[in-house]
Parts: C-alpha cells; sequence; structure tokens
C-alpha cells in the first residue's frame, strides 16, 4: 500500500442545490484493496461512488485515476464499473445480453464475448441461466448478474453501492463469502458501499466511516473498531459505552483518570494533560464484571445488574451504576463457569484491564 | 365496496349498452346489407348476393386500398417522427411545464376536428394566412400551392392524429427507468448506443400503440383527404363515403366497409402479437 493510489480523490465537494453531499472530501484507494466507505444513509457515501463511476460532476475538487485528472472524463470512458443498488439490469435482455453489453460495445469477436461471459458467469456461480431474463431471477440472482455485468468488463476499480442491502439475512452473509472470494480471485480494487458496520468490518481490507460528507477516519476494522478518533466512529461502528471523567495524574505513555471518584490507570494516546476532561471509551465486550469488588484489587464501579439478555455464544448485561449510567456488557458465556451467571437485581462491580479503553 | 362495485357495473353497463346500440347495430346493418342486392327504388333489395364482394375487388378498388394504406403507412412515419423527440422532451421537463404542454396538446380537443380541418384550409390557401406570411417576410415570391396537394393532406392527417401518438409514447418514457441509462453509459455506452440499446428497445410499446392509433383512423378518415387534397385521389375511406352518399350504392359500399373492417382487424392482430411479444421481452417488472 506505500505505492501511489490508483484512484486519488482531493478537495472532493458536491453539492446538490441546497445540500452539500460530499464536502471536501480527501481519499486515496489503492490497488488491489477492498475499501469500503461507511456511514449513516445520506452521509454521501452514494455520490462518492458516483463521482468516481462520472455519473455526477464535481462541484469542486480533483479525481484522479493512474496519476491523471478524470474530471470531466464521461462515464463511458472510465475504466471504472459499477454495481448499482437497484442492479439497474437492462430487463429487455437476458442474463447472457445483459453481462455481454459492455463487452459488445468494445469489440465484435462473437466467440471470444461468448467466452468471456460465461467466465463471468462461473465466477458468480450463475452458469446455466443465460437465456433467462431478470424479472425470472430471484433477488440474490439478479445480484449476482449485476456483478458478472461489471467485472466482465475488467475494469481498475469496481464500484459496489450497497450490493447486499436487498438480500435476507442468510443470503447477506452468503454474498459477503462470496464477495471476497470474487475480490480475491480477480485482484481488481473494489470500493464498497454499505451502512452496515458488521458487513464493513468483515469484508474490508480498509475503511472509510463517513459523515455529512466528509471521513471521519479511515483504517482498517480494527483499527476503526479498537481506537476510534472521534465518539462519531466510536458511536457508529458498534456499541460502546463512555464515561466521563478527568486525569489526575500523567506518567509517560499512561494517565490516571478519576471516573466517579475511582482512580483508573489508562493508555494516554491522546496526550491529555492533568486536569484535562476526558472521555474514557469502552467496547461491551472489553469490561469486566466480578461481584466481589476487591477480587482485582484495582479500581472499579458498582452498580445493579438490570437486565440478562441471553443471545446463545454471549450473555448481554445491562447494568446500572450507582453513579447514574447504564452500560452495557457483553460476557462470553461459558457453561463451566457458572459464577459468571448474573441474575437480574444482582449487585456487582466492573473494570477493565489496563489499555482496552480508549480515551477521547 | 358495494357502492363501488354497483358504480362499477354501471359504468361497464352503459358503456356496454352505448357500444351496442351505436357500434354494434349499425355494424350488423353493414354486414347484412353486404350481402343485398342494389335496388334503385328502397336502396337496398334483401335478397342475398355475392356480387358486391365480387365488384369491391376489381382493380379500381385495389387501386383505392393500395393508396390508402400508403397514406396511413406514411402519415404513421411522420406522425412517429415528429412525435417521438416531443414525447421524449415532454418526460425530461420539469412537471408544472409539461403539465401546460399536455394540457395545451389537448385543448384541441374539445373542438370538432372537421372544423379544425376547415380551419386548415384557411391557413393553406393560396391567399391564406401561412402564404400571407411568407410573402410578407419575402420568403417567397408567389403563393405556394399547399393546398389540395399530398402534403396538405399529410399535414392535415398529421396534425389530428399526433396527440394518438404522443401520448402512449410518453407514458412509456415516462416509465423508463434513468438508472439503466446510467448503467448502460457506465458500462461504456455512447449516446447513440443508449438511444438504440436501451431506449428505443423499453419504449417500443408506447411505439407500437402509438402507431396503430394513428394507423387505423388514417386508413378510415376521409374528409381530412377530401377537403384538404381535393378530388385527387380516392381513398378507401372517400370511396364507401361515395357508395353511400354519391353513388346510392349501400351493398357496395357496405362491402367496402367490411373490408376496411378486415383490414383492420389484420392490423389489430398483427399489434396484438408485437405489443405481446415487446412485454414479455421488455416490460417484466423487476423484482
Ligand atoms: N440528485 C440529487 N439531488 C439532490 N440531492 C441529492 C441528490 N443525490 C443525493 N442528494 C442528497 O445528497 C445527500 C447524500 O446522498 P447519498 O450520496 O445518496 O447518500 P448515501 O448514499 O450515503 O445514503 C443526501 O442528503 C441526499 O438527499
Ligand atoms: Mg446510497
Amino acid at each position: 500500500m506505500e505505492s501511489l493510489p490508483i484512484v486519488r480523490l482531493q478537495g472532493v465537494t458536491k453539492r446538490f442545490d441546497d445540500v452539500c453531499a460530499v464536502d471536501s472530501l480527501d481519499l486515496d484507494i489503492y490497488q488491489g484493496e477492498f475499501l469500503t466507505l461507511l456511514g449513516p444513509s445520506g452521509c454521501g457515501k452514494t455520490t462518492v461512488l458516483r463521482l468516481i463511476a462520472g455519473l455526477e460532476t464535481l462541484s469542486a475538487g480533483e479525481i484522479s485515476m493512474n496519476g491523471s485528472r478524470l474530471n470531466g472524463t464521461p462515464p463511458n470512458k472510465r475504466n471504472v464499473n459499477t454495481v448499482f443498488q437497484s442492479y439497474a439490469l437492462f430487463p429487455h435482455m437476458t442474463v447472457f445480453e445483459n453481462i455481454a453489453f459492455g463487452l459488445r460495445l468494445k469489440q465484435s469477436d462473437k466467440q471470444a464475448i461468448r467466452h468471456q461471459v460465461s467466465e463471468a458467469l462461473d465466477l458468480v456461480k450463475l452458469s446455466g441461466l443465460e437465456n433467462r431474463r431478470p424479472h425470472q431471477l430471484s433477488g440474490g440472482q439478479q445480484q449476482r448478474v449485476a456483478m458478472a455485468r461489471a467485472i466482465v468488463n475488467k475494469p481498475q476499480v469496481l464500484l459496489l453501492d450497497e450490493p447486499l442491502s436487498a438480500l435476507d439475512y442468510r443470503l447477506r452473509q452468503e454474498m459477503e463469502i462470496e464477495l471476497k472470494r470474487v475480490h480475491r480471485q480477480l485482484g481488481i480494487t473494489f470500493v464498497f458501499v454499505t451502512h452496515d458496520q458488521e458487513e464493513a468490518i468483515s469484508m474490508s481490507d480498509r475503511i472509510a466511516v463517513m459523515n455529512e460528507g466528509r471521513v471521519e477516519q479511515i483504517g482498517t476494522p480494527i483499527k476503526i473498531y479498537e481506537e476510534p478518533e472521534n465518539m462519531f466512529v466510536a458511536r457508529f461502528v458498534g456499541e460502546i459505552n463512555v464515561f466521563d471523567g478527568h486525569v489526575v495524574n500523567v506518567n509517560n505513555g499512561s494517565a490516571v483518570v478519576d471516573i466517579h471518584g475511582q482512580l483508573f490507570p489508562v493508555q494516554n494516546r491522546k496526550k491529555a494533560g492533568t486536569g484535562d476532561k476526558v472521555r474514557v471509551l469502552l467496547r461491551p465486550e472489553d469490561i469486566q464484571v466480578t461481584r466481589d469488588a476487591d477480587k482485582n484489587g484495582g479500581p472499579a464501579l458498582s452498580g445493579k445488574v438490570d437486565e440478562v439478555i441471553y443471545k446463545g455464544k454471549t450473555v448481554d448485561l445491562v447494568i446500572s451504576l450507582d453513579a447514574g449510567e447504564t452500560i452495557n456488557v457483553t460476557q462470553f458465556f461459558n457453561e463451566d463457569q457458572e459464577d459468571l451467571v448474573y441474575g437480574e437485581g444482582e449487585r456487582v462491580h466492573v473494570d477493565w484491564l489496563y489499555g482496552w479503553e480508549v480515551i477521547l | 365496496m358495494v357502492s363501488k362495485s354497483g358504480f362499477r357495473n354501471v359504468s361497464i353497463g352503459s358503456t356496454l349498452l352505448w357500444i351496442t346500440v351505436f357500434v354494434v347495430v349499425p355494424y350488423l346493418f353493414v354486414l347484412v346489407f353486404s350481402f343485398f342486392q342494389r335496388d334503385p327504388e328502397q336502396i337496398v333489395a334483401a335478397v342475398f348476393t355475392w356480387q358486391n364482394y365480387k365488384d369491391i375487388f376489381s382493380p379500381v378498388f385495389l387501386v383505392v386500398c393500395w393508396n390508402s394504406l400508403i397514406l396511413a403507412l406514411g402519415t404513421t412515419v411522420i406522425t412517429l417522427l415528429v412525435a417521438y423527440p416531443f414525447a421524449f422532451f415532454l418526460g425530461r421537463i420539469p412537471e408544472r411545464i409539461r403539465r401546460i404542454l399536455l394540457l395545451l396538446m389537448i385543448i384541441p380537443f374539445w373542438t370538432s376536428s372537421l372544423i379544425r380541418t376547415y380551419a386548415l384550409i384557411i391557413l393553406f390557401k393560396a391567399n391564406g394566412i401561412v402564404n400571407g406570411l411568407l410573402l410578407s417576410l419575402k420568403l417567397v415570391d408567389e403563393p405556394l400551392a399547399i393546398l389540395y396537394t399530398q402534403t396538405s393532406v399529410f399535414i392535415g392527417l398529421v396534425y389530428t392524429l399526433l396527440p394518438f401518438m404522443i401520448l402512449p409514447i410518453y407514458s412509456s418514457i415516462q416509465k423508463l427507468d434513468l438508472r439503466l441509462i446510467e448503467a448502460a453509459r457506465d458500462l461504456g455506452a455512447t449516446s447513440g448506443h443508449i438511444f438504440l440499446r436501451i431506449v428505443l428497445p423499453l419504449t417500443l410499446p408506447g411505439i407500437i400503440a402509438g402507431s396503430t392509433m394513428v394507423f387505423l383512423p388514417a386508413l378510415g378518415l376521409f374528409y381530412i383527404p377530401d377537403l384538404l387534397g381535393g378530388a385527387r385521389s380516392m381513398l378507401i375511406g372517400n370511396f364507401i363515403k361515395n357508395q353511400f352518399l354519391t353513388t346510392g350504392n349501400w351493398p357496395l359500399g357496405s362491402a367496402a366497409s367490411v373490408i376496411l373492417t378486415l383490414i383492420m382487424c389484420l392490423f389489430l392482430y398483427v399489434y396484438f402479437l408485437s405489443s405481446r411479444k415487446a412485454r414479455t421481452s421488455g416490460m417484466g417488472e423487476m423484482a
């Protein structure tokens, strides 16, 4: 990834009348990566894809591909293809004709086209359905045709706009794996759009979390999940518990934060100074629950179990702290450790291991 | 629900009654008359004969048929060429302006088309408005002979039938999913490709419907060629009219009407087949 980006967005801005859909956005996309644009509905993800595809014109900024400016290049001259959210399959054409559409525009060798189409059909596991029409296919099959129709053109970059959002849960999980396989086999760059953080985390090499037309944070799924750089990313990517506190002591890379009178040592990545107000963030699965405050010997917050939600692999606890906050805790369920099973109303103490927190 | 289905029954029933009284019954008369003998005294004599059909398949009538088909076909093609771009434009402009344009297109239909044809005569006459304008702008030195030419017949037919072409095409263009056009562009298609491979096939049902709605009336409309074309070439419509009103040969006119109806049915059948094909191949709804 140290190489030059294949696509580079610099100060990219798109305004629709009064709405600023994309707001001076910078983004580098590298050869062969699976990059996901993740963000809530309306944050400008689709618009970014359409700008890269050339289906929208820039209000300001610049998009370059392989080092040359793309501004003004029409979509049919860009080495980029899109899998549309609605699939946009041509209803009057068969599966074969849909997939061959792009090839027929560029070459006339019928034999070669036939060969490439059947390769693409193999790749998406749709062989045998060449002569069906889109309306004779299930949602999942239509999705695969849309994929095949795009990848058969061997674009340098494949843009996918929420391709799985119309599918039901089981099919979506299946398609996530398929999509990763196709990505591996083709080795081309995927820019994938979704509002589903689990989908983003399980599929991507890198995630760009977007909000209101801007990129809030970009990084590997682990970085995004474990070390969110701001509250938006922390809250959007999974559940999070937030404790307000202030720094009472700073020492090399760590600090001591006072939360409701308890002094917690934390990693000081933010380089906070003594007296600063900070927020300590913890994922539900990073919090430890004990019945006995002194068991770990360190600082702990006391509270009462409000709810116990059994989820099979995990048990989720909702705990209301004596200091007032309500927090969510996920415990990995283990039948051998019966002392992990808490009852509603039971009094408990919570703490966490040094370094598992993020401070903002 | 009760009142709704009641309303439905009444409206369908009254429409059926209307069609029975004013279409089916007169048509049965025509059918019966076409097998009767001509009688100078009583118009027809109730004696069965095939003679009318033997008379009708004369070279004269075949020429009349041929002329009519060519005229109707020409009218359909010209109307299509004028209507398609207009319908396309109509489908792309803001809602507010579109409504005004649709209204402007429909308002003339509140006036009888016969009267509007007379209005065309006033426009096209040697000393009419069009020539007056061309002369005063010095675009021509002497009045153009428009009236009583094939040109004025085409103009009259196209003018009268244009909305029947525009509306079905407009409705199929409105149904056209613009995302398909974007998808085609994304796959590398130029505007020309997009028109030929996406837009045209997907609006074909509208084209077929519009062409039928123009072609069939153009076959039978007799007063427009009569008024604007003078007595230049006989068409089926004029032929039928003449048999009834001028020559007084009702049985022959009836036989010609039956033939015209059969020709129309043939074209309706072709329309039915082609629109069904266009629908199954094109308009199947997306899941
Ligand atoms: N063609 C358009 N005209 C006007 N506003 C638009 C248009 N396309 C998108 N927008 C607006 O831009 C913002 C971003 O839209 P979009 O990129 O579709 O978001 P996302 O794909 O993340 O849901 C939204 O507020 C949306 O209403
Ligand atoms: Mg979107």
